[in-house]
């Protein structure tokens, strides 16, 4: 990747992030934390991998993303948004009753949403059912799908890493959001997340394993795991939850915040000058 | 239209309906869940092995995997027991399917006691009750292998997801192809007395005797055969309880959510009458043939004649 390039990622994950913050300060709280901790991932996603098309989000042979971690919404939307899928002002109706952008990502109701997640565990499956029917279709597209740690406690993603291992499913690409943080406080103080990488090449994935902060680091990971074949991808990613919005940065306490517009205007001056802006 | 006659067993009588269906449309698929030899699924898979999966022993991801295939366009029938096929996967079928506005098609074998030797934890009851809190989903048991292969075919023309209790061994022949529509009770004696309105094979049978057993005591029954559980059929019903002013239920399941509250509920609203219930009480299942579990729940001609007598009488 070349420094132009570079910075243009840089850029839209400085742009997704101030979104994502006055996005959830238009409603007063939200799921800041989790939404944070992938935004250089959906940047890079959305902006330099997955092909997909705003002005026809339902196309079929489009690369497909499910973000089974349904409660990041708020930084999905904002990417959405920045990309064109829908307008920006739809960002500041975030869980008002009637909004198309609910807390927790819907197929039904937002443009360019590829499935449902809410039900943790439950968007895993269904990206391997939808890996499973492109090569059905024969279509060359892709599935991305990104997972919580705390998600990883459910055994759903057992069951769907199992299956899809067994299947080969190799334009399958799984993104672990490895950032030590549920709800309820620290992972390894809840149910630990060990042996994360080990768990996964053990059920027949290949494996990779990346600081989820770093675009380079995740080209690579996803330009390797491509010349890998007959083999589901996994992508574990160290993050730090709530990365970017700096008041939740460090905290036990920032899965869901409440955040003022005042707040948020802060934030973000504070971000801008961290990364010298 | 298929004549059934061609099977020896109900689940032929399936496999061979989604077997057709996908001899027409590409983009049919089955998966199972480590219960193929059981439905015999296994001649889905011989004839299309790139679009059978079996996902073994993990019926949550099964129902998740079928989401994540109708999204593309695909049309996924998922089977495993009817206990299984409702209870461990209910919250994929409620959110990734129900939710989520894709079309699944679930069947669930051996419904209430026909489970038989694989005894109480493997009986469902509460299946209709639970498929009946998503919204969408078309509910059917049919009661003969040719209502079993004309349904399958009609719900996939609908389109809408479904569940379908199936009877997996045996068969009888009660219909001619073509004549059972989805969405339409079939009046199968014309009383006016009491109406007894049962679904699927065992409380057909038994209310078809029981309608013997009441003639020869004067009294006229009329019976109907509700193979469609949702979309009720509230016109057919309305006729009986119109005709009858006395309803009896019989469902091989739970009241509670289940075919007798669901008629009890619309009545309620439409026309009052007296009503009966034969089900499964507060009881779990156990184990054992029909011979011996149809009498210990009273899912047999003479029981449903009791009943159908003491509330002709009241």
């Amino acid at each position: 990747m070349d420094k132009t390039e570079m910075e243009k990622l840089k850029d839209a994950a400085f742009r997704i992030r101030c979104s994502t913050i006055r996005e959830i300060a238009s409603f007063g709280s939200g799921h800041i934390g989790g939404s944070m901790s992938i935004v250089e991932l959906l940047s890079y996603l959305y902006y330099r991998e997955m092909n997909v098309d705003h002005s026809n989000p339902g196309k079929e042979d489009r690369d497909r993303l499910v973000v089974s971690k349904g409660h990041s919404g708020p930084a999905v939307y904002a990417t959405l948004a920045s990309k064109g899928f829908f307008p920006e002002e739809w960002l500041s109706t975030l869980n008002q009753g009637g909004t198309r952008l609910p807390s927790h990502c819907d197929m039904t109701k937002t443009p360019g949403i590829d499935f449902t997640g809410g039900s943790l565990g439950q968007g895993f499956s269904a990206a391997v059912g939808i890996a499973l029917g492109q090569r059905i279709r024969k279509m060359s597209a892709h599935t991305f799908t990104i997972i919580g740690d705390g998600e990883a406690q459910e055994g759903q993603i057992w069951e769907a890493a199992e299956a899809a291992g067994a299947w080969k499913l190799d334009n399958l690409f799984a993104f672990l959001d490895l950032n030590g943080q549920q709800l309820d406080g620290y992972t390894k103080d809840i149910i630990p997340s060990v042996h994360m990488p080990d768990r996964w090449s053990s059920f027949g994935w290949d494996v990779h394993v990346i600081d989820g902060h770093d675009f380079e680091q995740i080209e690579a990971a996803i330009e390797d795991a491509k010349r890998i074949p007959g083999l589901p991808h996994m992508i574990v990613m160290h993050t730090k939850k709530s990365f970017g919005y700096i008041p939740g940065e460090g905290i036990k306490a920032n899965h869901s915040m409440t955040i003022t517009k005042e707040q948020a205007e802060e934030a973000i001056k504070a971000l801008a000058e961290r990364e010298g802006r | 239209m298929k004549d059934a006659h061609v099977f020896s067993h109900y689940k032929e009588a399936l496999i061979g309906a989604v077997m057709d269906l996908a001899e027409k449309h590409p983009e049919v698929v089955f998966l199972d869940a480590d219960l193929s030899s059981c439905i015999g699924s296994t001649a889905f898979q011989k004839a299309y092995p790139e679009r059978f999966y079996n996902c073994g022993i993990a019926e949550a991801n099964m129902a998740g995997v079928a989401a994540g295939l109708s999204s593309m366009g695909l049309v996924p029938y998922i089977h495993s027991f009817g206990c299984f096929a409702s209870r461990r996967d209910y919250d994929q079928l409620f959110i990734s399917v129900g939710y989520a506005h894709q079309t699944v098609h679930v069947i669930g074998s051996d419904p209430g006691i026909t489970a038989q030797y694989n005894g109480g934890t493997h009986m469902p009851f509460e299946d209709i009750a639970l498929f009946r809190q998503i919204p969408g989903f078309v509910i059917t048991e049919p009661s003969d292998a040719q209502s079993l292969y004309d349904l399958t075919l009609q719900v996939h023309e609908n389109g809408a997801p479904s569940y379908m209790r199936l009877p997996r061994k045996g068969i009888n022949f009660r219909y001619k192809p073509g004549e059972v529509k989805l969405g339409k009770g079939v009046e199968l004696a014309d009383g006016d007395d009491v109406a007894i309105i049962a679904t699927g094979v065992v409380m057909v049978d038994a209310a078809l005797g029981a309608e013997k057993i009441l003639r020869e005591k004067g009294i006229k029954a009329t019976i109907i055969d509700l193979h469609t559980i949702r979309p009720l059929d509230t016109e057919l019903i309305e006729k009986a309880a119109a005709k009858c002013g006395r309803v009896l239920v019989c469902e091989n399941g739970r009241y509670a959510g289940g075919v007798g509250e669901m008629i009890a509920g619309h009545l309620a609203a439409v026309n009052p009458v007296r009503m009966a219930f034969v089900n499964v009480g507060e009881r779990f299942g156990e184990v054992g043939n029909l011979k011996y579990l149809a009498p210990a729940f009273g899912f047999t001609a003479e029981n449903i004649a009791d009943k159908a007598e003491e509330l002709a009488r009241k």
